[in-house]
């Protein structure tokens, strides 16, 4: 059985946003990159089912469409233990070009299980899995919390309001994952860190579809209004100021 | 000249910040107060390699360069000095010298499950009135044809208690001064030997500092490491190495401290406004902030000269010296941007100040450091 894990290259969640001089795309000098959170879940998980079946699970890959500066957040995937990594060599625009590209890549290499993280804390599209599943004609279960093997059937968790769905699909099929699926992402050992180094990270040209969206501008939100103290003492204050400054009674 | 950190090095950094971010702040506090040793910490850092890093692959370590180890180092004791000096200890003292000076049945025995961190080893250099002074060693060994007969006490040893495999210095030849000295692999549990209590010491309290008590101990005579009358050489040379770590680990606590007094100077407001906008606590962060910087430059050049096989031993001092200095310096000041949150516990800035006494002391006080530094200026 082999497992596919989406790889998202993101800023690092602490990364302060700055656009570029004419606003119409991001400025990401600087920036510090990691796997997207909930990607790096789903390659924790899988790990994790790889490791405790016993031989079943044979090979865990990871797959990034990025150009070479995503390179080192693969290397890490293969340093916490996937064996081995796709990146196809484009940056790309729109959820649509990733999923379209992911897809032209199984189409000739398949595998059982596809995983995606349910969104990208980047752009936070949520749309790659869905599609990919849908590029591909098999089914996708969105928003799964909970993936576990029974014998060699996957067995999967969503929570719906008000309580949780067990679901089974056949293979092959996308499971898109969210929060729970594990618990935290592993830390990669100074073996793997060394193994990563020989494992095969193969790069390949672009031969899906292009993108169907193009980025117009960028805006910051607006910034917070300031916040004022009054002290207790001064609750009198409060209504003087509202009434002057704020004018809303 | 290139400032850039391969990428193999930056996930190492990273790693290492994980865990400690991660997991060592969880019971950091709580393990100072009650002296308690971070045994699950240790087993954790073992399996992710970080205790025999510096070691070959050959020899089952992680055949990670010095830089990385510094890296390593400064992430570390950002959270916790205790784990980091353990972890120190361990690789660059112990695993280093049998490395470097053992032979291959000693490496095989001994080495191996040190660098797995499967075993945990101590070095027993100082005694109760052998400090800077490390010639006036009075703990002997007798060579009694196929052992040593081993007598003495060793003091303020790292490891002293958790350690399965001691580095001990010893005399086999008093008359012949420092180069009657040698040194011996010991096995903690070898009949005759007896650890003191644990020191109650004003910071690292959660690594186990003892005395060690040895009193007719019978060592094998294929555990001497080197030739006759080498020991004093050889802590010497393996201290030179120790020492990036510990100069590492000070730059840790000042780096440690840097951050959170920034973090805080960001949020905590005083006449109106947060105070890192007044002048007089944005200068003292700018200040800081350059002996940091500093610090890890000292630490990174000597390391690299390590790396490259060039001599590092007054790069090592004065990197250790510096950084040790600056890291007493740079964690009063974050206790004072802290005000009164900075004296007590929670706000981790006083321990930090506490931790950074040591580095000035062990390895080497930073006055030994400058007899080392200022000797070679008169080579
Ligand atoms: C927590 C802890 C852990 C330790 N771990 C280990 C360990 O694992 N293994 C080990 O072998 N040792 C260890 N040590 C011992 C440490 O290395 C010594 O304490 C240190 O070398 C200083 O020796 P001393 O305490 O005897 O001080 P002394 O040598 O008595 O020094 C006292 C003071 O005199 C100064 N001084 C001495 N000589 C000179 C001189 N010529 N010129 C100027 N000033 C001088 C010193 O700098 C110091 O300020 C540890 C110590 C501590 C506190």
């Amino acid at each position: 059985m082999k497992i596919l894990v989406c790889l998202s290259n993101v800023p690092d969640t602490t990364t302060k946003i700055k656009l570029s001089g004419d606003q119409s795309a991001l400025d990401m000098a600087g920036v510090q990159w990691v796997i997207n959170p909930w990607d790096e879940l789903a390659l924790t998980r899988a790990l994790d089912l790889k490791e405790k079946s016993e031989g079943k699970i044979d090979t865990i890959t990871v797959i990034t469409v990025g150009e070479s500066l995503t390179e080192p957040t693969i290397r890490k995937a293969l340093a916490v233990g996937a064996d081995d990594a796709v990146r196809i060599n484009l940056n790309p625009t729109d959820d649509y070009e990733v999923a379209s590209n992911i897809a032209a890549w199984v189409k000739n290499n398949p595998y059982d299980i596809i995983l995606s993280g349910i969104e990208s804390s980047d752009f936070n599209g949520s749309a790659v899995g869905g599609m990919l599943a849908e590029f591909l004609k098999i089914p996708s279960v969105s928003s799964v919390s909970f993936l576990d093997m029974e014998g060699d059937k996957p067995l999967m968790k969503r929570e719906i309001p008000g309580g949780t769905e067990t679901i089974r699909v056949p293979m092959p099929f996308v499971a898109i994952v969210q929060k729970g699926i594990a618990l935290d992402p592993r830390i990669p050992a100074m073996r793997g860190i060394m193994m990563a180094r020989k494992k095969e990270l193969t790069v390949v040209e672009p031969t899906g579809e292009g993108a169907k969206s193009t980025y117009i501008g960028f805006a910051m939100p607006k910034a917070k209004a300031k916040v004022k103290m009054i002290d207790a003492e001064n609750a009198g204050q409060l209504i003087t100021l509202l009434h002057e400054e704020a004018k809303v009674i | 000249m290139n400032f850039q950190f391969t990428e193999e090095q930056l996930m190492i950094q990273q790693a290492a910040r994980d865990y400690a971010q991660r997991e060592l702040i969880k019971d950091v506090l709580e393990r100072d107060e009650k002296a308690l040793y971070p045994t699950e910490h240790v087993k954790n850092l073992a399996e992710l390699g970080f205790l025999g890093m510096l070691v070959s692959e050959k020899w089952d370590g992680g055949g990670m360069d010095t830089v990385s180890y510094v890296l390593a180092m400064e992430e570390i004791s950002k959270v916790d000095a205790s784990v980091s000096v353990i972890m120190s200890v361990n690789n660059s003292l112990v695993c280093y010298g049998l490395e470097k000076f053992g032979n291959d049945a000693q490496r095989e025995k001994y080495l191996r499950p040190l660098a797995r961190g499967e075993k945990i080893g101590a070095f027993l250099l100082s005694e109760p009135e052998a400090g800077s002074d490390a010639t006036k060693q009075r703990t002997t060994a007798v060579d009694m044809g196929d052992y040593y007969l081993l007598n003495g006490t060793k003091n303020w040893i790292t490891n002293g208690n958790t350690a399965s495999t001691y580095l001990v210095i010893a005399h086999t030849h008093p008359e012949k001064g420092h180069r009657g000295i040698n040194v011996f692999i010991v096995e903690r549990h070898s009949e005759g030997i007896t650890v003191g209590p644990h020191e109650n010491k004003m910071g690292m309290r959660s690594s186990d500092t003892h005395s060690v008590m040895f009193n007719d101990v019978k060592v094998p005579k294929e555990n001497r490491i080197g030739e006759d009358g080498f020991g004093f050489k050889f802590a010497m040379k393996t201290l030179e190495g120790g020492r990036i770590g510990i100069a590492s680990q000070a730059l840790g606590i000042a780096s440690g401290a840097l951050e959170l007094a920034t973090k805080y100077a960001k949020e905590r407001k005083a006449f109106g406004t947060e105070i890192i906008n007044h002048q007089a606590i944005a200068f003292k962060l700018a200040d800081m902030a350059v002996k940091v910087e500093n610090a890890r430059n000292l630490c990174l050049k000597a390391a690299w000269l390590k790396d490259q096989g060039q001599a590092y031993g007054t790069a090592s001092a004065m990197a250790k010296m510096y950084a040790a200095d600056i890291a007493m310096e740079v964690t009063t000041e974050a206790v004072q941007i802290h005000g009164g949150y900075g004296y007590v516990k929670e706000y981790h800035v006083e321990r930090l100040m506490r931790e950074a006494k040591l580095t000035q002391i062990y390895e080497g006080t930073s006055e030994v450091q400058k007899i080392i530094i200022s000797r070679s200026l008169m080579e």
